[in-house]
């Protein structure tokens, strides 16, 4: 059995090892003590790394990942001789987005929606783990539907889909744009 | 030409190519003067078909629409609308219920692209190879069913038509064998963990390099050196290792 001033430091190395992010029940299956105290300790090492460290806890993906400061990234993107992945394409983000907002979706849905055929996108999303396959919709050919993953919300940076602004929020937008335009045609 | 060429590979579809005409138009997504921006899709196509660009099948689809809507605005209405409303059969209803649906999530792809600038941001402390991991998480390797050799056969079928039939001059150039094949599967597999049909086909050149592929991959199937899978029925297929026994991986 833990002391309770060794749970803050067990949670620290598991924070510390894990590659993917950690979830409260993740930790909960190593040390038995409570979700409400689990998170009290995350609380507390968030508040001693912002204070003499530089890496942070970002809660993405429904869980608890250690990262750096943002600030330091010019010197790690040295370090890595600007190694990160490219950027995902137009074509990939657009796809996401709709998958996104409308999972469980099908592939011809979603060429009716870009008016592009999106064969080649899906399949590159599927391989990068950032769509799956959820099962077959009950509809004539029976198509494959697919959503996003988990890697989807750690790419993104989400923790969940909920935080996702609301669609017709872009459409407020566009009407506002839209208006612009009008407006400078009157002008 | 080189200036069509670089202005052109920012439209990914049709809808793209619409609301761009809409913007440098200045006019309204609800009231689209359907005859201008139709000529000047079309002038565009016209310019995408003679730099022979693939993606113009797409693009065709949408002329035929916009012709249509052009059609039937032209024609005289048969009631004569009273009250200055808009008649409900306007035609071009749908189309700017199509724009308006694809415009939202252009800017919801836009966020995206938001997103992953800040996440170019910050460091994870294990940096897996690739940023985006093949192999873990959600595991790939077990989706869909283990298929048969008859779609694999299928699918190298399906593939074969792809490859231009008169490359005989590469086939004499180059000599591909049977272990050369199975060692590049291996090693892709090593780095990939997973690998596509379809992917490594686009790399094919030639008809007889095709076939001794395609042998290598029916000899690593009899050695159980490779397992394929099928992503549904006559769906895509893959190509991975037999799972190694679990390692204690986890914690």
């Amino acid at each position: 059995m833990e002391d309770r001033t060794q749970i803050k430091s067990i949670i620290e190395a598991l924070l510390f090892v894990a590659d993917k992010p950690l979830s409260v029940e993740q930790i909960k299956a190593v040390i038995e003590v409570d979700k409400t105290e689990i998170k009290s300790n995350i609380d507390e090492l968030k508040r001693e790394y912002e204070e003499k460290h530089s890496f942070r806890i970002r809660e993405v993906a429904g869980g608890f990942q250690l990262v750096t400061d943002p600030i330091y990234a010019p010197w790690l993107r040295k370090f890595f001789q600007g190694g990160r992945k490219g950027k995902l394409s137009k074509a990939a983000l657009e796809t996401l987005a709709i998958v996104s907002y409308k999972q469980p979706i099908t592939k011809p849905e979603i060429t009716q929606i870009r008016g592009v055929d999106v064969d080649g996108v899906m399949r590159k999303l599927l391989e990068k783990g950032l769509v799956k396959i959820t099962g077959r919709k009950d509809v004539i050919g029976k198509p494959l539907m697919y959503a996003t993953t988990k890697m989807f919300l750690e790419y993104f940076g989400l923790n969940s889909l909920e935080e996702l602004p609301d669609l017709d929020e872009f459409v407020k937008m566009e009407q506002e744009n839209d208006e612009d335009t009008r407006d400078q045609k009157e002008d | 030409m080189n200036d069509y060429k670089v202005r052109l590979k920012i439209f990914e579809g049709p809808l793209d190519l619409l609301l761009y005409l809409i913007k440098k138009n200045e006019v309204s997504i609800y009231d689209i003067p359907i005859a201008d921006i139709t000529n000047q899709y079309l002038e565009y196509l016209k310019v995408m078909q003679d730099l022979d660009l693939d993606i113009v099948g797409d693009f065709l689809v949408m002329a035929a629409t916009l012709l249509f809507i052009k059609s039937r605005m032209l024609l005289p209405q048969e009631d004569v609308v009273l009250d200055d409303e808009i008649p409900d059969d306007d035609p071009r209803e749908e189309l700017i219920n199509r724009l308006m649906e694809y415009k939202k999530f252009k800017e919801a792809a836009g966020l995206l692209r938001d997103k992953e600038e800040e996440g170019s941001e910050i460091f994870k402390r294990f940096l897996p190879k690739s940023d985006i991991d093949l192999t873990k998480g959600e595991d790939v390797s077990r989706e869909g069913f283990e298929a048969s050799i008859f779609d694999l056969i299928a699918a190298f079928t399906d593939a074969l038509k792809n490859i231009p039939k008169d490359d005989f001059k590469v086939v004499l150039d180059e000599e591909h064998t049977v272990e050369e094949k199975m060692e590049f599967v291996i090693s892709l597999l090593d780095r990939k963990g997973v690998i596509y049909f379809n992917n490594v086909w686009a790399r094919i050149r030639s008809r007889i390099e095709a076939v001794v592929f395609f042998l290598a991959l029916l000899e690593l199937i009899r050695l159980k050196k490779i397992m394929i899978r099928q992503i549904g029925l006559f769906g895509e297929i893959k190509i991975f290792k037999p799972l190694p026994t679990l390692s204690s991986n986890g914690r």
